[in-house]
Formats: structure tokens, C-alpha cells, sequence
């Protein structure tokens, strides 16, 4: 007897929640708009444990519920409202429910002071709602709903202090650059359509796997489009621009969408989608070949970023780099791993960002930080969990997982050990940054300025104990949130390898080499070397050397300014792609068929009816006589054609 | 002898005619109106011919609708011109030009 899993419901609660703050929230109270926020997350996330517990005992995955309705049938296709829950989505589940639960906690701290505090929250359970929607969809067609929804929430956010231009900008920048990537997946799902006839997971992959000869060809297109689709959604090269402009949103917003949970969801459909991937070498190895050049180049424009919030941005974009690559070794659950417990540590670095930047009344700029160590203590230990957590330092949670992808990628074959070894620079260059802002921020001197005004007399100190406790759960997390894949070359048992076995079948070809345990330890000898070295490195040049004023004479190198100024593809983009579409949509689309052919159509019309009833209005003058007159004139010529008619007949 | 029924038309055309060009050319209202009778009247004389010509009653029928319809027409009508010349003390038409746009 299978047990009725209420699927269906998960997304309902905070859909609710949204319909509520959204309609009434202006005229609630605020504690009633925080409940309101509060109860549906949270109710989504006891339902979650209670589908964990339900599994613990037992039940037999994976689990469909549909709807006896269809949503769209049409001839030759057809699509239902139908939810999926295996082990992939209960991962997913768990992070979306549980760090989203966690950041809406945050949130209530964090926002108090703000105008529009009912819209953040409306906008933040609509989120959940489109996101458990995503994850919980058993057919392409369904995710896209929760992909574009996850994307419009996205923008409303960004641009949530909407009389900011900057904020506007970046809404609108993070909207455009991602239809760019909706696009590919849309092309995708027309393919899978024509050559499926439908977009049900379960079609699609069992139709493959029952046609081994399958290979390449149609299927590294629909896998390529998939990943462009994929590069929008989770900021990969070449779409990642968007990610660092969409900072402007508050913090827990950058927190839960822009780290922990959307901008991943990249990383889900292509584990998703590990069927059609695992067919096409090519697309595989395209994938690999992105994540590692993100990670790479992400985390070069991440060493120099002064921004605290920036820093994290590119190191998000960076992180994802090494998903990508995890999918494109094959090695998907250390993707998905890497998923989580980054999760876990960058929404924990964003909501003690957000800590620092309340407690300093606004200010972003590491530059005008400094040692807070003393006076944000909580803050400090939580942020230091997950910078230990992000560089990777044994026993924090990105060791584990970092780790077991650069280890996949060392057997992936020969070209895998290029990529190993660009993943292993990035992990020094992310070591770097993340002590960097750990040392900037809370080391040193103090080069803040007491903030004045709400926060009174009191000077600088921790925030609101609403706003530690979501920072202390995250803290354990990171350090802990990695056992459950400890690596069996270490002594563990990879628990969560072996739980999303069943998802992806066999492991990827290069985890089913004979494990090779001394290998491996090798490895996570070196990638925790190359970790201490970029904590040494940036021990050096942040703390030991006082930071240069101004960042100093580096500015006038090249390669910084290089850096500095992010390879300058955001300039390249306003050439290549910004200025044509603008000039071609000024020139011909405005001038040329706004202003001329619809405009023009519709002035011609104006002008003649105008013209035509102008001639007619001085008929009616007023004049009796010239009534008269035409009254006479018109008997005489109704007369005339009578006659001339009466005539012919 | 005989008058031709030709003769009664032309006299009827010229009649009416003459009521068309005083209602188009007078500016004075009362003449106007004058005017508007002789058209009538005009008409009534091709009624007459007609059912003399014939022999039959209804053009006959038809004239002495036309003189009642004429006589409440006058009443009427005298009736309003008072009424205008009250109130803006003037007959001429071209003065009376509320009505238009």
C-alpha cells in the first residue's frame, strides 16, 4: 500500500502564502505579514521531513502522482500536471524547503526596516512556489513553468527597490540575458517534442534507454540547447553577466535565489536530463568545458571585486562552474552534492554579508571594513565556518564535495586531467578570495565609520538574534552538511552517492573505474595544500602587509586592469550584441515600422476621415437657405435619376 | 375647347419654381414662408390637372389634404415666428443659425 504523498500540496503552501501577503499584505500588521511568511514555508518543509520519514520507512521511489486531467492535449501530444518525487527531487526538495525556510527566517530581521516588507515576502513564498514547482515536475513542459516563474520572481527582486536605476537595470538585465537561455530550452523542447512526442521525463529516457544505438547526432543538439538554456538560468559563460548586476536585490534574496537555490536549477535539469547527456559525448564534454572556464574566469574576476556582495556573486558563479563540471564528467550526484552543501555555505556567506553590511548601516565596500571580528562575533565564527567550507579545508562541507568532483574529473580520461588541474588552480584562486573578504572584513584595522541614525548610540554590533540563529543552523550545516558523503577512500561511506545511485543508474564511467583509493588521497592531499596556500597567500597580502590605500600601484598592471575591469566582456557584449539590437531596433524597428508603418497607417486614416468629414461639417452651417438649397438641389437630382431610370425601364 | 393638360403642368412647374427660388433667395422669414405656400399651391394645380385628366377623385382627395395640412401649417408656423421675433427681434434667417455645428 502506497501511501498518498499529497505532492500537489508542497507548492500550495506558499502560493497561499503569496496570495495572502499579496492581496491584504499593505493593510496587515507586520507581525501578521511575518507570520504569514513564516507558516507556509514552514508548513512546506514539515511535509518535506514528513515525505523524508515516509522514505526512511520504506517507500518505494520513484513516485508519480498525476492528475487524472490532462493540462494540454492536443493530436499527436500531450502534457499533464503530473509531480515526480525521487531521490534527486528529495534533495532538492530538502534544499529548497529547508535553506528557503531558514532565509525567510533571516529575512524578518533583515527586512524590518524596509518599505514594501509585505511585497519582499509575497515575492519570496511565490518564489518557493515556482521553485517547488521546478523541481517537482515530471515533465520538461512543467519545470519550464517553474524555470520562467523562478526567473519573473527573479527580476521583481533584483529590482526590488525599484526607485533605484541601478536595481531597475539589473531586473531588467538578469530578465533579457536569461531569455537568451529560455530560448535554447524552448528550441530544446520542440526537438524533444518532434522526435519524443512528448515531454514526460519518463517517455523521453525510457525511449532512449530502450535504443542503445542512440547516440549523438539529434540528441547532442537537444543537449546542447538544453545546456544554453541551463548557462542562462545558472550564470555560466557565456550568460553569467547577469549574476553580479543582480546584486542590487537584498541580500537574502542573493541569499536564497541568486546562491542557494535558482540559479542552480541549471545544475538540476541537466542531472535531470543525465539520460539524454550520457548520449552525447560531445555535449558532455561541452558542458565540462563551460563549467571549468567559468569556474576559472569567475573566480579571477572574484579576486579583485571590492564589493563584499560581488565577491560572493562571482564565487557563486565560480561554484556553479564546478557543478557544471561534475555533470560533465558524468559524475552528477557529486554535482548535486556540491549543489547542496554549497548551498548551505553561500547562502550562509550572503546572509553574514548581509549581517556585516546591516550592522554597518549600508556599507558594501570591503574597503571600509575591517575588524569586526570583535564586534560581530557570532557573525565572524558562522562566516568563518563557511569560508573554511567554500576553500575547501577538511572537515568543512566544500572539502567533501569539491573534492569528490575534482577527483571524478583526475579519471575522467586525458582531457579530464586538464580540466582537473584548471579545477585545482580555481579552488587555490577561491581559497584566495573567500580569506580575502574574510580578512578585509573582519581583520585589521577598523576602517569603518560608526554608522548614525536608526541604529543609535550603540555603535556597531550584532544584528538581531531573528537573524543569528538562521546564521548558526547554516554554520553547523556547512561544517557538517558534508558527512553524509564522506568518501570511502577516506574511511566513510559516500552515504549520499549511494542514495541518488538509483537516479542515475550506474555511476559515470569515471566513477566505475576500480576505485583507487591511494589516488584519491593523493588528491585530497593536493586540493587541501592548494587551499592553504591561497589562505596563505591572501594571510600575506591582507593581513600581515596593511591593505594600500586605494588597492594601491597593482591598478596600473595590466593584468589586474584586465581583471579588474572583468575581461571587459560586458563592453564587448554592448558592441557586439547591446549596440547592433539597439541601433537596428532605433533605426528600422522605431523609425522605420513604428513611426512609419504603424504609425503612418494609422495617421493616413485619421488624416482622411478628418478631411473627408471636414468637407461634409460645412454642409451643415447653420444657414437655413443653404439647407434649402441642397434640400432642392437633391430633389432635383433624385428627380433627374427617377427619370433616367423610368427611362430605361 | 380644350386646354391641353401640358399647359396646367408648365403653369404648376412655374409655380413651384418660383416658390423654390423665393424660399432660396428671401431673407425675410414671412417670406419665406409665402414661399413655401406657392409651392404647395403649385403642386395642387398638378394634382387638379391630373385628376381631371383621368377623371378620378384621389388627386382631388389629395388637395384638400394638402390645404389642410397648409392651414395648420400657417397656424403653426405664424405662431413659432412670433415666438423667434420675441425673442431676437429679427426676421432674417441668416440670423436665426443656432442650430449649426
Amino acid at each position: 500500500m502506497r501511501p498518498n504523498l499529497y505532492l500537489w500540496l508542497l507548492p500550495l503552501y506558499p502560493l497561499a502564502g503569496f496570495a495572502i501577503n499579496g492581496t491584504f499584505g499593505r493593510r496587515l500588521p507586520k507581525s501578521l505579514v511575518s507570520l504569514v511568511a513564516l507558516a507556509f514555508p514552514a508548513a512546506a518543509l514539515a511535509q518535506v521531513l514528513w515525505i523524508v520519514e515516509q522514505v526512511h520507512k520504506g517507500l518505494a521511489l520513484p513516485y508519480l502522482q498525476r492528475f487524472a486531467t490532462p493540462w494540454i492535449a492536443v493530436t499527436g501530444f500531450h502534457a499533464n500536471f503530473s509531480f515526480l518525487l525521487d531521490q534527486l527531487t528529495l534533495v532538492m526538495l530538502l534544499v529548497v524547503t529547508g535553506v528557503g525556510f531558514v532565509i525567510h527566517l533571516y529575512s524578518v530581521g533583515y527586512m524590518a526596516e524596509e518599505d514594501g516588507y509585505w511585497r519582499f515576502f509575497s515575492y519570496m513564498n511565490l518564489f518557493l512556489f515556482f521553485m517547488l514547482t521546478l523541481v517537482l515536475a515530471a515533465n520538461f513542459l512543467l519545470l519550464f513553468v517553474g524555470w520562467e516563474g523562478v526567473g519573473l520572481v527573479s527580476y521583481l527582486l533584483i529590482g526590488f527597490y525599484y526607485k533605484k536605476d541601478s536595481a531597475a537595470d539589473a531586473g531588467k538585465k538578469a530578465f533579457i540575458v536569461n531569455r537568451v537561455g529560455d530560448f535554447g530550452f524552448l528550441l530544446a523542447m520542440f526537438l524533444l517534442i518532434a522526435h519524443f512526442g512528448s515531454l514526460s521525463y519518463h517517455v523521453i529516457f525510457s525511449n532512449i534507454a530502450a535504443h542503445p544505438a542512440m547516440q549523438g547526432g539529434v540528441l547532442t543538439a537537444i543537449a546542447l540547447l538544453l545546456l544554453l538554456g541551463a548557462t542562462g538560468k545558472s550564470a555560466q559563460f557565456p550568460l553569467y553577466i547577469w549574476l553580479p548586476d543582480a546584486m542590487e536585490g537584498p541580500t537574502p534574496v542573493s541569499a536564497l535565489i541568486h546562491a542557494a537555490t535558482m540559479v542552480t536549477a541549471g545544475v538540476y535539469m541537466i542531472a535531470r536530463a543525465h539520460v539524454l547527456f550520457g548520449r552525447s559525448p560531445m555535449a558532455l564534454l561541452t558542458v565540462a568545458a563551460v563549467g571549468t572556464a567559468t569556474a576559472f574566469f569567475a573566480a579571477t574576476m572574484g579576486i579583485v571585486q571590492t564589493d563584499i556582495k560581488r565577491v560572493l556573486a562571482y564565487s557563486t558563479i565560480s561554484q556553479i562552474g564546478y557543478m557544471f563540471l561534475a555533470c560533465g564528467v558524468a559524475a552528477y550526484s557529486m554535482g548535486i552534492f556540491h549543489l547542496m552543501t554549497h548551498s548551505f555555505f553561500k547562502a550562509l556567506l550572503f546572509l553574514a554579508a548581509g549581517s556585516v553590511i546591516h550592522a554597518l548601516g549600508g556599507v558594501q565596500d570591503m574597503r571600509e571594513m575591517g575588524g569586526l571580528r570583535k564586534k560581530l562575533p557570532i557573525t565572524f565564527w558562522s562566516m568563518t565556518s563557511a569560508v573554511f567550507a567554500i576553500s575547501g579545508l577538511f572537515p568543512f562541507a566544500g572539502f567533501f564535495s569539491k573534492d569528490a568532483i575534482l577527483a571524478a574529473t583526475f579519471q575522467a580520461g586525458a582531457g579530464g586531467k586538464v580540466l582537473w588541474f584548471v579545477g585545482l588552480v580555481t579552488a587555490g584562486l577561491t581559497s584566495f578570495y573567500m580569506f580575502r573578504l574574510w580578512y578585509m572584513t573582519f581583520f585589521g584595522e577598523p576602517r569603518y565609520k560608526e554608522p548614525t541614525g536608526h541604529h543609535g548610540s550603540h555603535g556597531v554590533h550584532d544584528s538581531p538574534w531573528v537573524m543569528l540563529v538562521p546564521l548558526i543552523i547554516l554554520g553547523v550545516l556547512s561544517l557538517v552538511g558534508g558527512w553524509v558523503g564522506w568518501p570511502a577512500a577516506l574511511g566513510g561511506g559516500d552515504w549520499f552517492g549511494h542514495f541518488l545511485d538509483p537516479v542515475f543508474g550506474v555511476r559515470g564511467a569515471a566513477v566505475s573505474v576500480p576505485a583507487n583509493f591511494t589516488l584519491e588521497r593523493i588528491l585530497s592531499g593536493v586540493s587541501m595544500l592548494v587551499a592553504l596556500l591561497g589562505w596563505f597567500a591572501a594571510d600575506w597580502m591582507y593581513r600581515r602587509r596593511p591593505l594600500p590605500a586605494g588597492l594601491g600601484g597593482a591598478g596600473r598592471q595590466p593584468i589586474y586592469r584586465l581583471v579588474w575591469n572583468k575581461y571587459w566582456v560586458d563592453e564587448i557584449y554592448g558592441a557586439l550584441v547591446v549596440g547592433p539590437v539597439l541601433a537596428l531596433s532605433r533605426s528600422l524597428l522605431q523609425r522605420g515600422i513604428e513611426f512609419g508603418v504603424i504609425d503612418g497607417t494609422n495617421r493616413a486614416w485619421t488624416a482622411i476621415a478628418g478631411d473627408a468629414s471636414g468637407g461634409v461639417r460645412r454642409m451643415q452651417s447653420g444657414n437655413i437657405r443653404s439647407y434649402a438649397g441642397w434640400l432642392a438641389a437633391g430633389s432635383a437630382a433624385l428627380l433627374l435619376v427617377v427619370i433616367y431610370f423610368a427611362h430605361l425601364y | 375647347m380644350v386646354v391641353p393638360i401640358a399647359w396646367y403642368l408648365v403653369l404648376s412647374a412655374a409655380l413651384f419654381s418660383l416658390g423654390v427660388c423665393g424660399f432660396l433667395i428671401k431673407r425675410n422669414i414671412i417670406t419665406v414662408f409665402m414661399s413655401i405656400e406657392l409651392m404647395l399651391n403649385g403642386v395642387n394645380l398638378a394634382f387638379i390637372a391630373f385628376a381631371n385628366r383621368w377623371h378620378q377623385v384621389d388627386g382631388q382627395i389629395f388637395v384638400f389634404f394638402v390645404m389642410v395640412v397648409a392651414a395648420a401649417e400657417a397656424a403653426v408656423g405664424l405662431a413659432i415666428i412670433i415666438a423667434v421675433f420675441r425673442s431676437r427681434n429679427t426676421l432674417n434667417v441668416d440670423q436665426i443659425d443656432l442650430m449649426k455645428l
